[in-house]
């Protein structure tokens, strides 16, 4: 019985800030910048856009692409580090948006930047135990970063859903996490912005982690990197994901499609599973991808998953890279009064 | 006012509107009797597609003080597909807005009890590009 991604869904906020224009503000070097992180641009939401909205447009192009009842949808786990709420669940909001009924389990997830492929494993193992028909899988998020942090260069917003179950476009084969104990990047009750250990956020934290989640798999599975058409990582910046695919053996070509960064940000929840979905934009039938998140905190949930004869029939229009390439510019007078930044 | 909000969150989160099926009429928002119809009326409620046209709309730029953040912003009237008429705010570039543009619903925060209190969620409508 294959279990897998069953429909798939994206959004991704129209507005754009340059990393030239957050620069001219601080008062720092664009290209230097541009050059460090590798991100160019980023993605703002709209003033009246919030993780719950991103999550339930996403959400409803996943369930008009999958054509089922949403009533069969068993499971809705939102993963997030900016839900709208700290105590009352986005995926409540979901559900009704949705028109699911009121006959589901739910919870929102929180796991830094992997919150949402937390929640695809858990719908995996749901409909797998016979549990549920569906399960719905969000990960998405308006990152919060402090002006004048470097963060700002690259908190940005989008998310992406998935629907779980059998007869899936692509199935997932198997999933493997690693999960330590590490304090790179987090953010304490109350406080509006995270803190983070600048250098250390890299290897001890990423690198660690998504090296060992993905090593983890592949030795689980009797698999390398070479037997992979695709992989894509979690993407705080272009410079984390294209090194630790060097590390694990892989080529620009097998991230190229995945590598959405430069141009809308650090989706965080959403970053490595938006990613994934611009590889089932382009992937056929019998292609195997490797997806890997890392939430900070420190984990990494990886993913092997080969897409099935299903896609050939499957609605994939408008793309990722479609909504990656469209965008308005604001400046950073415009950011601040979308981001909620100014006080009145 | 939570209550009164709550009431209608499932006609606001979604075009969940009435149909009767005596007249084959359909209503935004939803009716208990179909005016047309009265005791015969046999009315359903469904859930409508999202897509339809601008007939006619306005700008405004005197906002109350909770959307002064959108200001300018559009308000549409706007025919969906079944011919219901619906009027919405538009969320575009007033500049962009036309009579006869194409659009489709959106989720969107309507607005909030000020920091501490309840967020109100609900449809809008986007260009339907």
């Amino acid at each position: 019985m294959k279990v897998g991604v069953v429909s798939y869904g994206t959004y991704i906020p129209i507005y754009r800030i340059k990393v030239e224009e957050i620069a001219r503000i601080w008062g720092e070097n664009a290209e230097a910048i541009k050059g460090g992180l590798g991100i160019y641009q980023k993605s703002v939401p709209d003033v009246d856009e919030d993780t719950a909205t991103i999550s339930v447009e996403a959400a409803r192009e996943a369930v008009y692409r999958a054509n089922i009842n949403p009533k069969d949808i068993g499971a809705i786990y939102v993963g997030s580090e900016s839900h709208p709420y700290a105590v009352k669940p986005t995926a409540t909001i979901v559900g009704e948006a949705l028109g699911v009924g009121n006959d589901f389990f739910s919870a929102d997830l929180e796991f830094a930047c992997k919150a949402g492929t937390a929640g695809m494993q858990m719908c995996i193992g749901f409909v797998r135990s016979g549990m549920i028909k569906y399960g719905l899988a969000i990960g998405a998020d308006t990152s919060q970063s402090k002006p004048g942090d470097a963060l700002e260069y690259s908190a940005a917003a989008g998310g992406a859903a998935f629907i779980i179950g059998k007869n899936p476009i692509a199935e997932v084969e198997e999933t493997y996490s690693f999960t330590s104990d590490t304090p790179d990047f987090w953010r304490r009750e109350l406080q509006p912005y995270p803190s983070h250990g600048g250098r250390f956020t890299g290897l001890p934290a990423y690198f660690r982690h998504v090296t060992s989640a993905a090593q983890g798999l592949m030795d689980k599975m009797g698999l390398k990197a070479s037997d992979f058409d695709y992989a894509v990582f979690h993407q705080p910046n272009a410079k984390f994901p294209v090194r630790v695919a060097k590390m694990l053996g892989f080529t620009n070509e097998q991230i190229k499609q995945g590598l959405l960064v430069p141009y809308i940000g650090n989706t965080y929840s959403g970053a490595s599973i938006l990613g994934f979905a611009a590889i089932l934009d382009v992937a056929k039938p019998g292609d195997r991808i490797l997806l890997v998140s890392f939430g900070s905190g420190a984990g990494s949930d990886a993913f092997s998953i080969v897409v099935t004869d299903a896609i050939e029939n499957f609605e994939r229009n408008p793309t990722v890279w479609d909504k990656v390439n469209q965008g308005v510019f604001i400046d950073y007078g415009e950011y601040l009064k979308h981001r909620d930044k100014i006080r009145m | 006012m939570l209550p009164r909000f709550w009431r209608k969150i499932k006609y606001r989160y979604d075009l969940v509107g009435s149909y009767c099926e005596n007249c084959q009429s359909f209503f935004y928002p939803p009716r208990n009797l179909c005016p047309h119809c009265r005791r015969r009326s046999k009315i359903k409620e469904i859930p409508f597609d999202g897509k339809g046209r601008v007939l006619s709309y306005t700008v405004v730029h005197d906002a109350p003080e909770e959307y002064k953040e959108e200001k300018p912003y559009v308000v549409a009237l706007i025919e969906l597909e079944n011919g219901v008429r619906v009027i919405s705010q538009l969320v575009c570039d007033p500049e962009e807005v036309e009579i006869g543009m194409e659009v489709k619903k959106a989720f969107r925060k309507y607005g909030e009890d000020g920091n501490s209190g309840i967020i109100y969620y609900g449809t809008k409508f986007v260009p339907d590009n």
